[in-house]
């Protein structure tokens, strides 16, 4: 245990700890809704509303694929940077960033041709809970990107700055884990 | 903002006004949230004061039926969200920083943005009582399909704001839980291990992580619920596919542990007032730091223990009933260490000395019905009437705001820098007792004949222990002036406190009261042994004679 530095201003050391307590308390409110889906699954007579026969799957498996492959792009970009290649972080976080906007992409696609909505039953509402609650995560996680972009354009800024980095993909692999288990709930596991 | 001298000089800045802005010192965000959290206790306990005036007679007299169901749901939802967690978030601000001999705490702005939201969510809710069809009249468990009803049919009305005051009340606790758990784990002094740590310190880091675990399962709760009042959803609607016993539930999983939430910080103070009191070590120091865990990791799979009435599985209740009663291991290990801890002691018995005992007292009992509660056939005869009612205001008014005030009276000085006045304190102490036991003693007969809670008219068989909780409730209502006026008496003209007033041992008895803005500064002091060294003559930290030496000369040259 070292003297703690004094200032009274944050302590950017801090600032990872203080990220990833966040995480975990955040994946408690997944948990939630994933356990009442899976309650209300198990306990629905009719599980889907009239004239809807199930969800296509194809679609949101390409965008799995996609997001997947994003968290190892964004793996990449932090290589690239702790070897301290600045252009090669940019390529693969801008690349990350790309793909994580094709999610979202696909997910309005997917979304627009849908022939249930919010009020279509527990059906219709965990769907959309689940599925908009997780993709404002994947906005959040870009936005989160683009800003640590712009920062690494900000001369300077990487003297003790990858924190905002590390937990921007810490971030990202998180919504990538969510969205694991959001599609073996919703979409694999569509028989009641 | 840096202090050259060692021990640091008392601090410059005391004008009014920063207890008024955007502060990011721990010790003026503490002071606002004491400050704010009793503006609402004033009102929650006006609105305890109007329903415990319609019980005092059988029929319902006072106020409209519809009102009285508005006036204790707001009641329950002001005293939890609007009083006992800010004065606590206030408690830990001022302490954990001072006790483990840290700056600030690792997030000060976090830590301001969280104090603010709290004037903010508290004006949404007060403002929920002049909107049409008036506040959330559901209880303060809000369950469904009572808190899914809009009558009227505004898009605002008085349980959707709840809701929305609710739900910030949590992204306000997140924030605050995310930055005392980041400070105790990551900026505690030199040579202080977690065995080293002041019990305080361990219960609020305990308390804390439950917050973490526990309020998201709330808000996500909340947020269906929101969706099913005003987006016509139907996740607790039976005839849509969905089911209200999952919101029970979900609120459960965090309101049950939000009690120990409360309760913990309470031991922690306990367990750091006895010892300075009694002039002896705390028995069983480690014990009790661990005993705070395992109430944790008990306090989380206990929920269902609220929900035995509501058709749950056969297997839930047993399992429930177990763990419940299993809590109470844990818990008797503490008082048990604190009965230790008194056991042949040189009792000083000081307001701060009196309050803990009579929290002590109270929390025995409170602990005695619980156990009863915990048992399945005793609940579901029991649920739902005035029995509940009283266990629960043994825990939090008997137990949890007495020492809350043991707290306020021990540490003012060291945070306001002047003394409060004895007398007044032992007037305070005394009214408190004699009012919270005459109030919530009369609810277990209550319960136990039937009388049913949330009820503005009752049967005249139960007329004569609801006149006596009536009068104990104003008893404790005038108990709460002695208190304010030695508060704003002793703040404004208080004689001057020394740095140690009490002798008690910790780091932030070894800065000077009030202590500077931040704290130690560079010269933390490094700590060489484990708290509560009452009577053993041993130093806590290194140089503590020269400190000591130099505190009071400095406060002699004042």
């Amino acid at each position: 245990m070292t003297a703690t530095p004094h200032l009274n201003t944050e302590h950017p050391k801090h600032n990872l700890t203080g990220f990833i307590i966040f995480l975990c308390s955040e994946s408690v409110i997944f948990l939630a809704f994933f356990s009442g889906f899976a309650l209300l699954k198990t306990a629905a007579l009719n599980w889907l509303p009239p004239g809807v026969e199930g969800l296509e799957w194809r679609t949101p498996l390409l965008n799995t694929v996609v997001l997947i492959s994003s968290s190892g792009t964004i793996w990449l970009a932090e290589r690239c940077m702790s070897k301290g290649n600045l252009m090669g972080f940019r390529a693969f976080w801008l690349l990350t960033m790309a793909l994580g906007a094709y999610f979202l992409y696909g997910q309005a696609v997917e979304w627009s041709g849908l022939q249930f909505g919010l009020t279509s039953g527990v059906f219709g509402g965990t769907f959309y809970l689940l599925t908009g609650f997780h993709g404002l995560h994947v906005a959040t996680g870009v936005f989160l990107m683009g800003l640590m972009l712009v920062k690494s354009f900000i001369p300077q800024n990487y003297v003790g700055g990858e924190q905002g980095v590390q937990a921007t993909s810490l971030f990202w692999h998180f919504v990538d884990v969510i969205w694991i288990i959001l599609f073996v709930l919703i979409y694999v596991w569509q028989r009641s | 903002m840096t202090s050259a001298t060692f021990p640091p000089s008392p601090p410059e800045n005391t004008s009014w006004s920063r207890y008024f802005s955007f502060n990011t010192d721990a010790k003026v965000i503490g002071i606002q949230y004491i400050v704010t959290a009793f503006f609402f206790f004033l009102i929650g306990g006006l609105l305890a004061m109007i329903i415990r005036g319609e019980l005092i007679t059988p029929p319902a007299d006072l106020v409209d039926r519809t009102v009285y169901n508005g006036i204790y749901t707001m009641h329950g939802t002001i005293m939890l969200f609007l009083f006992i967690f800010p004065v606590l978030n206030g408690l830990n601000n001022l302490l954990i920083p001072t006790m483990i001999g840290a700056p600030d705490m690792a997030f000060p702005r976090l830590n301001a943005v969280a104090f603010w939201l709290v004037p903010i969510f508290g004006a949404l809710l007060i403002g929920s009582f002049f909107v049409p069809g008036g506040p959330a009249y559901s209880g303060w468990w809000s369950y469904p399909p009572v808190s899914t009803q809009n009558p009227l049919g505004h898009f605002i009305n008085g349980q959707g704001l709840w809701i929305t005051a609710v739900a910030l009340s949590g992204v306000s606790s997140i924030m605050g839980a995310l930055n005392f758990v980041t400070t105790i784990l990551r900026m505690r002094a030199p040579g202080m291990g977690f065995f080293r740590m002041p019990v305080f310190c361990w219960t609020a880091l305990a308390a804390q992580s439950l917050q973490l675990i526990g309020l998201p399962a709330l808000t996500g709760g909340a947020v269906m619920l929101l969706m099913d009042l005003s987006f016509g959803t139907s996740f607790y609607q039976p005839e849509g596919g969905g089911d209200p016993v999952l919101y029970q539930h979900f609120f459960w999983f965090y309101s049950h542990p939000a009690v120990y939430v409360i309760i913990l910080p309470v031991f922690g103070i306990f367990s750091e007032l006895f010892p300075v009191y009694s002039r002896k070590p705390l028995f069983g120091y480690v014990y009790v730091c661990l005993a705070s865990f395992i109430i944790v990791a008990l306090g989380l799979v206990v929920w269902v223990h609220h929900m035995f009435p509501s058709g749950v599985a056969q297997w839930m209740r047993n399992f429930f009933m177990f763990s419940t009663m299993l809590i109470a291991v844990p818990t008797g290990v503490k008082v048990f260490a604190w009965l230790g801890t008194i056991w042949r002691g040189k009792l000083r018995l000081t307001t701060p000395m009196l309050f803990c005992l009579g929290g002590l007292f109270n929390f025995v009992f409170a602990g005695i019905t619980g156990i009863m509660l915990a048992t399945v056939p005793v609940d579901i005869h029991v649920s739902n009437t005035y029995f509940v009612v009283g266990h629960f205001h043994y825990v939090i008014y008997g137990a949890a705001v007495m020492g809350i005030f043991a707290a306020i009276y021990h540490w003012f000085p060291k945070f306001i820098g002047r003394m409060p006045y004895e007398g007044l304190g032992k007037v305070h102490f005394l009214l408190t007792f004699i009012g919270a036991n005459l109030n919530f003693l009369p609810m277990h007969p209550l319960g136990l004949m039937g009388m049913p809670r949330r009820v503005s008219s009752y049967d005249p068989e139960f007329a004569f222990w609801n006149v006596l909780a009536s009068l104990g409730a104003f008893l404790l209502g005038v108990s709460i002036i002695p208190f304010l006026l030695n508060m704003v008496s002793s703040w404004v003209r208080g004689p001057k406190a020394p740095h140690n007033p009490w002798n008690a041992i910790g780091l932030e008895w070894l800065l000077p009261s009030p202590p500077p803005e931040d704290n130690f500064g560079e010269h933390v002091p490094t700590v060489i042994a484990r708290p509560y060294g009452y009577g053993t003559g041993e130093p806590l930290v290194e140089h503590q004679a020269e400190i000591e030496n130099q505190l009071t000369l400095q406060e002699a040259s004042a």
